[in-house]
């Protein structure tokens, strides 16, 4: 029960902290020269920073060559060859497409980068996320192909999984006359395709011609790379799904038959799918069919991505309490009503921030699809070296193609990194 | 009544349609029949393919000769060999890359990862830089940048970079260096390496089990890297201690003598070890950062140094958390070593596809990739798994 104030002493003038200790120099004594062994650290490092920094503008700027005519003018100097980039980029971007429609793949890079930048905004994800990706997915096609045909037989599907899904998900909710629609699209797409083949219905399809068509062959450079990894994960999103559902049934043949494709695709490096999809895929089609280079290495890319997306939403089935499921199965909702309205919901917003992750991954592993030989973004840059008259300047390309892979995965990952925070808000205290 | 009503319906009979032990089973059996009715139709495809392409099917093209040449081998290997051995000298080469690529990337990503937690800003800084420079960037891409980069900025074996009086050659192609000339006690000197390693491993034991008893600390880890080293140094003194070496030489337009670091190996390996230690970075720093912050906390007030500190306390504990995705990079290493066929080192996967272009035979030679792939990756699963097991929380 002492109290200071009153055992004499006058109270002491408040001081401000010792001046070492605070503003910038303060800052520098805590966080770089702690210690003798930390003083030693911040210099040698200062010095190799400084040196690395000191020699890259010396390469990079001070001797570089912005413009040059080829090869041999540019080595003149000492430095860097930025003409070499300057002559190739639009090759680098847009590969053999033809030159004087370069604009269409530059609009089919915006079209797409538009539909990701759009889908990041939390405010989307809803039906709207449904409208975005129909829209860009069309205009980006459209461009690309420059004329796009839809086979009846793709109504057909896109009837029947509409109407079953809608079956299942609206039952004991719908009014007879939305069931009857269900019902109606279900059996017209079902008996359809069922038509389609045996061979009874024509094939018809409704055909958009806008420019002169371009064939995948010609396809090349940032938006290869784009379709590959966006569209390679879009439809491995669905299968991945199903395959972890599957892994977490309990009927045994489908828990035995998922685990089994899911450990088998995991267990081998990307290279062999894809060396098997662009050798295999044209054995095991009917004799005479061929199928497109761009689809095999899609295929294959949809196979790998759909095994490891099947593991991260399994982590986030996991996560859910059991209480969920016995309460949606009490609540009188079927499988397919409690999957979608109640387990899938409370489980993808757990995956989302891994998700993204996987989708930095696949967007640098579509890289190396230039094994079977597609001109992807590293691919155009690679044969941009092979010009004789540009010889001897690998790193400059390599450098500005690693500087366009960095800002679209780094941006990326701060995305996931927000989101992750943003996500918790909730169960944060 | 409540009780009434439910044994009520509880007995009444459920329509097999509606049985969900019945639906089960008839899902079942429908999705199955699919999935092979699928598979008999691409099967029957591909036979019929292959009948027409007169492609022969069955694995007797193993014994056959392969008649290509493969750069870099580790055991001795000439196009008269089979396909058999052939495909043995790839999967060689892919362990060999694998396992080195592992223990390197292990080191550097634990250091980087600690560095980026350093109390000092700048390294602290500059290991997240590195971390996301490497991580960002395709491996495919470091891989050939750091490929073209040996093979075009290092010069011609005959202006080759003379290190160590004339005896260690860098140029484009590899790094040469001298090695003893094999002799019968190098056998022997690999048994007292075992010998020293049991030795340092009993030693390590000893102390631990004194310094628990008594308290005295005795350097065991200096000691036994010691007895490590010296084993098979004394082996080597008491077998006369030869010393014939064979020299690197220029001869004509390569290298003869001596040993080689070829530049496929060595851009691959280096790409490799950068690209996955940002990984092992980011996983050894979430372990750390997993911990509570007592730990260091009263690390600290024990007067343990930081090194200590990290070494006996932190460390231990954070390999709980960083071992089952450790053990998943591990088999990335492995897969990802697949690349080389990009920059050409001969692998598993470079190997199998001449083969592929040769026979045709395409489904015995990704049957045997997927076969070798599988086998590693399980060992690798298995041995960390029993690992995780070994440093698991004991829990009564």
């Amino acid at each position: 029960m002492t109290d200071l104030a009153q055992s004499g002493d006058a109270p002491r003038p408040k001081m401000s902290p010792p001046a070492d200790q605070t503003g910038i120099v303060g800052w520098l004594k805590r966080n770089l020269f702690s210690s003798w062994g930390n003083s030693l650290t911040t210099i040698v490092l200062i010095a190799c920073v400084v040196w690395i920094i000191d020699w890259f503008i010396d390469w990079g700027l001070v001797n570089a060559t912005f413009v040059a005519a080829n090869g041999p003018e540019c080595g003149k100097n000492a430095g860097a060859c930025w003409a070499l980039i300057g002559e190739k980029y639009r090759y680098i971007f847009f590969g053999s497409f033809p030159y004087e429609q370069h604009w269409r793949p530059l609009f089919a890079c915006i079209a797409m980068l538009a539909m990701l930048l759009a889908s990041a905004d939390r405010r989307m994800w809803n039906w709207r996320l449904l409208v975005i990706w129909s829209v860009g997915s069309f205009v980006t096609f459209l461009l690309m192909f420059g004329e796009l045909r839809f086979p009846l037989t793709i109504f057909l599907i896109v009837g029947l999984v509409v109407g079953g899904v809608g079956m299942g998900l609206r039952a004991g909710i719908a009014s007879p006359r939305e069931m009857l629609t269900y019902r109606v699209l279900a059996i017209v797409g079902g008996v359809g395709l069922a038509g389609r083949i045996a061979g009874v219905i024509p094939a018809w399809g409704l055909e958009i011609n806008a420019f002169s068509y371009v064939e995948t062959g010609l396809w090349g450079g940032l938006p290869v790379t784009m379709i590959l990894a966006t569209y390679g994960l879009v439809f491995a999103f669905p299968y991945g799904i199903l395959l972890a559902l599957g892994r977490r049934s309990n009927l045994p043949l489908i828990k035995g038959l998922c685990v089994g494709f899911i450990e088998l695709i995991r267990g081998v490096p990307l290279i062999s799918l894809l060396i098997m999809a662009s050798v295999m895929l044209p054995l095991f089609l009917p004799t005479g069919s061929n199928i497109d280079k761009f689809l095999r290495a899609l295929v294959a890319v949809i196979f790998f991505a759909g095994a490891y997306i099947a593991e991260i939403i399994r982590g986030g089935l996991q996560s859910l309490p059991k209480g969920q499921f016995e309460a949606a199965d009490a609540m009188g909702l079927n499988y397919v009503q409690s999957t979608t309205l109640i387990v899938l919901p409370q489980a993808l917003r757990v995956v989302i921030p891994p998700l993204i992750n996987t989708f930095i991954g696949f967007f640098k592993d579509t890289s190396l699809v230039l094994i079977i030989g597609i001109f992807d973004f590293l691919n155009t840059a690679n044969q941009a070296l092979v010009d004789p008259n540009w010889a001897g300047f690998p790193g400059e390309v390599y450098l500005f193609a690693a500087a366009i892979y960095f800002i679209f995965c780094y941006s990326m990952s701060r995305y996931s990194k927000y989101l992750e925070i943003e996500l918790n808000k909730g169960t944060r205290r | 009544m409540a009780v009434e009503a439910v044994r009520a319906t509880s007995d009444t009979k459920v329509a097999p349609w509606n049985d969900p032990v019945i639906r089960g089973w008839v899902f079942q059996i429908v999705v199955v029949g699919l999935v092979a009715a699928l598979a008999w139709y691409l099967v029957s495809n591909t036979l019929e393919n292959l009948a027409r392409q007169k492609i022969a099917t069955g694995f007797d093209f193993l014994g056959r000769e392969a008649g290509f040449a493969i750069g870099d081998t580790m055991i001795a290997y000439s196009p008269a060999d089979t396909y058999a051995r052939a495909i043995w000298v790839g999967i060689l080469n892919t362990l060999r890359v694998a396992v080195i690529g592992i223990i390197l990337t292990t080191f550097l990503g634990t250091i980087i990862g600690i560095g980026r937690l350093s109390p000092n800003w700048l390294l602290a800084r500059i290991c997240a830089i590195y971390v996301e420079i490497f991580r960002n960037v395709p491996l495919l891409l470091w891989l050939f940048l750091i490929y073209k980069l040996v093979s075009e900025a290092f010069p011609g074996p005959r202006q080759a970079i003379r290190m160590m009086g004339d005896t260690v050659f860098l140029s484009n192609r590899g790094l040469y260096f001298p090695v003893p000339i094999a002799a019968p006690i190098h056998k022997w000197m690999g048994v007292g390496l075992i010998v020293g390693i049991v030795g340092a491993w009993a030693l390590h034991r000893w102390a631990t089990a004194r310094q628990a008893r008594t308290g005295e600390p005795f350097p065991s880890i200096l000691a036994g890297f010691g007895i490590v080293l010296a084993a098979p140094f004394l082996v080597w003194l008491l077998g006369g201690a030869p010393s014939a070496m064979s020299w690197p030489a220029l001869k004509g337009f390569n290298f003869e003598g001596g040993t080689v670091i070829q530049p496929e190996f060595a851009a691959l390996l280096l790409g490799l070890v950068l690209y996955t230690s940002a990984f092992v970075a980011e996983i050894v720093r979430s372990g750390i950062l997993a911990l509570h912050k007592g730990q260091s906390e009263a690390a600290a007030a024990i007067g343990l140094s930081r090194g200590q500190s990290m070494r006996l306390v932190l460390l231990p504990q954070a390999l709980r958390v960083i071992v089952p995705p450790m053990t998943s990079t591990y088999l990335n290493i492995t897969k990802n070593s697949s690349l080389a066929i990009a920059i050409g080192y001969p692998d598993l996967v470079a190997s199998i596809n001449v083969t592929i272009n040769q026979t045709g035979q395409a489904i015995e030679n990704i049957l045997i990739i997927m076969a070798a792939y599988l086998t590693v990756s399980l060992s690798i699963s298995a041995f960390m798994n029993w690992y995780n097991k070994q440093i698991a929380l004991k829990e009564r």
